[in-house]
């Protein structure tokens, strides 16, 4: 327990649990995204949709095993502590950096070419402001204008008909697709998981990564728009 | 060449520091980046005035001890080079050049141009070393050690400590510099028996000096003068995990 506190203490420590919680996030946003294109898939010959069977099935997941909405509350849960413990140590850190750097050199030059690892702390901001907004529009309804309990494709489909709001999913996802580009190399190099053999294929795993993401997300909501699916 | 100088100058550790501009005129582009320092000072020694003050030692780029901001980039615009073998032929004449300290908090700036950077002794101290007999010199190759150790740890042996990359990171890490140190006695055989305490004991000092946290942004590898990669950031990092899952308890051993 004795060295496990130290492991703490130290920001590699801070960046370990930035990094396992990181990758409990990464999980979810891959399977959210694969969950999403079930949009794409056509009702069945008695009208259901996939999106809404998926939706039930994630609903009654265990049971008679673990009551109804059982696994999606422990699911909630985990991520729920995923993300605080992420804003945690990413605010810890983040405020220790400032305190190692009180005064900038004049005319600082830009040495990290990536985007994506000079924007990962205003992004993550962006990202929590998002999942506010997206929890309040696709869960409980408040931000959605014609909100149906339960009915997801429906909710889904008649949201992203509004332009506005496929730009705001735009933005995120461009914001989401930084932060994982980024977050997937850190986690490989936080975690000390390199060995020069494959040490070439991080920085393009960690891109490939977050274009599927980005692409995956935004392929159903472009389609709707667009008036294919409906 | 003409150059516009813009220096830091500070005149002690609680003087608040500002830029000031010099005009120098007779710059050969032959001239180390130093040598051009000296050429200013020798005018302002002869004007009376106090000379800028920076560290230099070897002169020939092995010693760690010149480094300084130029134009926003740890040691200049050449790569793989220090300040000191930096020559005026990478600037165009009419260039205006800024010139700062090292940033960092664990850096105090003493004197203009010069930081204190007992901080890297203070890490080093704390688990830079290896246990040895001492006495009669043991036998060269009595120890095998294979090649790809051998180099590995002899790339990242060649850190000279300037603090380069603790400039060039936003968050003024010194995590390029003790990872170097750490790898460096992780992977030969004479450096095993202290590794886990090592490194440990390394990274507790690296934030008790006050240094930032790696973000894996990759910018003191470019800026670094010997070209450490930060791949040995990564075995750092996962040598403190081992470390701490080795832990075992005190009583391991002990007769029942």
């Amino acid at each position: 327990m004795r060295r496990v506190a130290t492991l703490y203490r130290t920001t590699v420590g801070k960046k370990v649990l930035m990094a396992v919680s990181g990758v409990v996030l990464f999980g979810f946003v891959f399977v959210h995204m694969l969950g999403n294109l079930k949009m794409l898939v056509p009702p069945d010959a008695a009208g259901h949709y996939a999106m809404d069977v998926y939706a039930e099935f994630l609903r009654s997941v265990g049971y008679p095993l673990v009551p109804h909405h059982g696994v999606l509350w422990l699911a909630r849960l985990v991520l729920l502590a995923a993300v605080g413990v992420h804003i945690v140590s990413a605010v810890q850190l983040a405020r220790l950096s400032r305190a190692a750097r009180p005064r900038s050199h004049a005319k600082e030059q830009n040495l990290s070419l990536a985007y994506a690892s000079r924007t990962m702390r205003w992004g993550g901001v962006i990202l929590l402001l998002f999942i506010i907004y997206h929890i309040l529009h696709f869960t409980t309804g408040q931000a959605h204008s014609s909100f149906v309990a339960g009915a997801v494709h429906q909710n889904y489909v008649s949201a992203f008909q509004n332009p506005v709001v496929f730009l705001v999913y735009l933005v995120a996802q461009t914001a989401l697709c930084l932060h994982l580009y980024h977050g997937v190399w850190s986690f490989f190099q936080t975690l000390g998981l390199n060995h020069p053999k494959y040490n070439h294929l991080r920085r393009p795993f960690a891109a490939a990564f977050a274009v599927v993401v980005f692409v995956g997300f935004l392929t159903p909501p472009t389609l709707v728009l667009a008036g294919v699916v409906s | 060449m003409k150059l516009t100088l813009h220096v830091w100058r500070q005149s002690g550790p609680n003087d608040p520091g500002r830029h000031e501009r010099y005009e120098a005129d007779d710059v050969s582009e032959h001239m180390s980046f130093l040598e051009m320092l000296d050429v200013v000072n020798e005018r302002l020694v002869g004007q009376g005035e106090e000379p800028i003050a920076f560290e230099h030692d070897c002169r020939e780029g092995i010693c760690g001890s010149c480094g300084m901001m130029i134009n926003g980039v740890p040691h200049g615009p050449k790569t793989l080079t220090t300040a000191c073998q930096l020559h005026m032929r990478s600037f165009r004449d009419g260039d205006e050049i800024w010139i700062d300290p090292w940033r960092a908090t664990a850096f105090p700036v003493l004197k203009d141009l010069v930081v204190d950077r007992s901080g890297f002794d203070r890490i080093i101290a704390s688990g830079g070393y290896i246990s040895v007999r001492t006495g009669s010199a043991p036998d060269g190759n009595a120890i095998p050690v294979p090649k790809d150790n051998a180099d590995a740890a002899f790339d990242a042996a060649t850190c000279i400590g300037c603090g380069a990359c603790v400039a060039a990171c936003p968050n003024a890490s010194a995590m390029l510099f003790t990872s170097a140190k750490v790898a460096h006695l992780a992977q030969v055989p004479q450096g095993q028996a202290e590794r886990w305490d090592r490194v440990l004991a390394m990274v507790d000092r690296h934030d008790a000096e006050g240094f930032g946290n790696c973000t894996n942004h990759g910018a003191c590898q470019t800026a670094c003068p010997k070209g450490i990669s930060i791949d040995y950031i990564a075995q750092l990092n996962r040598d403190l995990i081992r470390a701490t899952l080795r832990a075992r308890p005190v009583e391991a051993g002990r007769d029942a």
